[in-house]
């Protein structure tokens, strides 16, 4: 029983991380229905930003966490305006090509500035183990689990509460009425992009103090798993996202307890596939019919 | 059936005439492979230098850089009384294997070199093969552990393939001694990288040759983060050592965070590990009990000339400890050197007969010698680790 306690622990922390990331994907998608692949290496941007911050400035985790997120956010207002928006009316296709070109240009880039190996994230907070009638709870673990509700409760506030967030959701529905109704969706689109890509900065951050390693590569995998995430909960979808995350993350945690170690990703995209073939609209998802 | 003939004829033909060029004594009279021009030596480097791999990539590069602006600085390779400089070709194969056969191709055919050294990954050294084997020419790869890579498949060995790193075999069965003889471990709990042959091959090697029982096999991804799923599900099996052979950028997660859920055993790996950067991932605190088979011990500087001259080089020109990716490369350019001046000769194919000669080299990773397999011999050590500082060397024999 504590061992299953403890698993659901390690994977809660997990999810959280992958429910961040799978944000980003559900509101750009939501919004100009483009699925953005390079959303992953904007986290590992976050994480160096993070890594460079502490190491050099020596500033505390806090202003790391905030200021990565102002970087990302811009970052990802940059990645539209100069990689998607060019695109606005091309076939979705040629957007989705170039979002992998964007993933790649960003990975190699930053391969080639500052190097592909591995490197140590500065621990700025120094872990200390909770015991809780038998199992463990690290305090980075709850500072992770915190953080990402915070951030999750703070976004359903803005697109629920705000003006922006009512013309997020106007541009979401119908992006042409929108604009009738005095819209600017270039706006909406960049203000989304920002939101979601510090979401993103943010998941970097927090995992780099959480494993204490980053490295160029490291957006690859949490991307498409965050992605997979995103598409169980429903795509669009706000709190579908924050679901899917956490639920993709107990997954790969429960695989490996069972002794399954080895087949960890492959139950992640074998969900993909069950999800996409059986229920193509996720939990959460609006099932809308296409006309033809 | 004509066709056939005539390829009879011509292959019988080429083997006649490889059996003239083997008996030919004159270093210089073969017309096969590349000869250097003029006063330079060219060597190839098939690098992942981008890509999945490109960490151990640059590590190995820094080693070459070294190795080479080394020989030079003390006026080159002396060969028949003339004076070579040595320049080296960087290419990037991506980490792919398609990559790494059209490098190969590139630096055999076009940059016409007298030997390669590289690439790093045992997948990409393979694919280079068949084009170094055409062109003649000498390939050493720093860290392509596979037991098969320097033999085709009918098991005999590839004239042309070269390594300056230890076979999984070798590895795993020492590490297995060592848990057994040394640490007196019964049970043990395997965590291996099955993203690469490097830690299949290791896993499959240890456990063929420990007596005891293996109480669990876990797998792990390259570029994986999160451990923690996997050390609670074996943490109560009651294993008295984890193997976990690997690269120290998943390794040294795992060491952290298996100290930090409270497993206390002692953690085994193998030369992927040997980096400094495997304290610093795991946390000094935590690097505790922790051991790992290299043929390059950082410790072997105290006593080995060789050694500590590489260490202080390597230190003064790049600013950090040397990794053993980096030493291993070193010795793989110093393994041509010695090839040369063994052959007395700049052509590619009295290079790659003589490097099967190669006896007794000093390198910074241990003397060795070039056995009948292309493996090179020589010492292994296993490192001890503690507060994240290793702490002795035990020379295994």
């Amino acid at each position: 029983m504590h061992t299953i306690m403890q698993q659901l622990i390690n994977g809660l922390s997990l999810g959280s991380v992958y429910a961040l990331l799978a944000l980003g994907y559900t509101m750009v998608y939501g919004v100009i229905k483009l699925i953005n692949f390079a959303h992953g290496d904007v986290y590992m941007l976050g994480a160096f930003w993070g890594y460079y911050v502490i190491r050099f400035w020596h500033v505390n985790f806090f202003i790391a966490l905030v200021s990565a997120m102002v970087l990302t956010a811009v970052c990802g207002v940059v990645i539209e305006f100069l990689a998607y928006r060019p695109l606005r009316h091309a076939p979705r296709i040629t957007a989705l090509i170039t979002a992998i070109g964007v993933s790649y240009f960003l990975e190699n880039i930053m391969s080639y500035f500052f190097g592909a190996s591995a490197r140590n994230f500065p621990q700025v907070i120094k872990v200390h183990n909770y015991h809780l009638g038998g199992f463990s709870v690290s305090n980075v673990q709850v500072l992770i689990l915190v953080t990402a509700l915070v951030l999750m409760v703070a976004l359903q506030l803005i697109i629920k509460q705000t003006k922006m967030g009512k013309a997020m959701r106007a541009v979401a529905v119908d992006p042409d009425a929108a604009e009738l109704m005095g819209i600017n969706p270039n706006h909406v689109i960049s203000f989304t992009f920002a939101l979601g890509s510090a979401l993103a900065g943010a998941g970097g951050v927090l995992i780099g103090l959480y494993y204490n390693s980053i490295d160029p590569l490291m957006g690859m995998t949490p991307g498409i798993k965050a992605f997979v995430a995103a598409v169980v909960g429903g795509i669009g979808s706000i709190p579908g996202a924050s679901i899917g995350g956490f639920l993709i993350g107990i997954l790969e945690t429960m695989v490996q307890a069972i002794g399954l170690s080895a087949y960890k990703d492959a139950a992640v995209y074998i969900v993909l596939i069950i999800i996409l073939l059986v229920m193509p609209s996720g939990i959460f998802g609006k099932r809308s019919k296409e006309k033809v | 059936m004509k066709n056939f003939k005539k390829i009879a004829t011509a292959t019988v033909g080429m083997a006649a005439m490889m059996m003239l060029a083997g008996c030919s004594t004159a270093a210089n009279s073969s017309k096969k492979g590349n000869t250097a021009s003029g006063n330079t030596i060219k060597i190839g480097v098939n690098m992942e230098l981008s890509g999945a791999v490109a960490g151990y990539g640059e590590q190995q590069k820094q080693g070459i850089e070294l190795a080479v602006s080394q020989i030079n600085s003390k006026g080159g390779i002396k060969v028949d009384g003339k004076k070579y400089k040595i320049k080296a070709i960087y290419r990037d194969n991506k980490s792919t294997t398609s990559g790494s056969a059209s490098v190969a191709a590139q630096l055999v055919n076009n940059d016409k070199v007298q030997a390669v050294v590289g690439p790093a990954t045992t997948n990409d050294s393979t694919a280079a093969i068949p084009n170094v084997t055409k062109a003649n020419v000498a390939s050493v790869s720093p860290s392509a552990t596979d037991d098969g890579y320097t033999l085709d498949k009918n098991g005999k060995v590839q004239k042309y393939v070269f390594r300056s790193c230890f076979d999984n075999s070798y590895q795993g069965q020492t590490a297995a001694k060592f848990v057994t003889n040394t640490l007196k471990g019964k049970k043990v709990a395997i965590i291996a990288d099955n993203s690469s042959d490097y830690g299949t091959g290791l896993a499959k090697a240890f456990k063929k040759q420990f007596s005891g029982a293996i109480v669990s096999t876990q797998y792990f991804q390259e570029g994986d983060k999160d451990f923690n799923a996997m050390l609670t599900a074996i943490k109560n099996k009651g294993f008295d050592a984890i193997y976990a052979p690997g690269y120290y950028s998943e390794v040294g997660l795992i060491v952290k965070q298996a100290r930090q859920i409270g497993i206390k055993t002692p953690i085994i790996g193998s030369d992927g590990m040997a980096d400094p950067k495997l304290a610093q991932i795991a946390g000094n605190a935590n690097a505790n009990d922790i051991y790992y088979t290299t043929p390059f011990s950082t410790k072997s500087a105290d006593t080995d000339t060789t050694v500590k001259s590489f260490m202080d080089a390597f230190q003064d020109k790049f600013g950090t400890e040397a990794p053993t990716f980096s030493a291993l490369a070193y010795d793989s350019v110093y393994m041509v050197k010695a090839a040369i001046e063994k052959a007395k000769s700049v052509n590619s194919e009295d290079i790659a007969v003589a490097m099967a000669k190669i006896k007794n080299m000093k390198g910074a990773t241990g003397t060795m010698t070039v056995d009948a397999k292309h493996n090179p011999e020589k010492p292994i050590a296993i490192e001890q680790m503690n507060g994240g500082k290793v702490e002795k060397a035990i020379t295994v024999k």
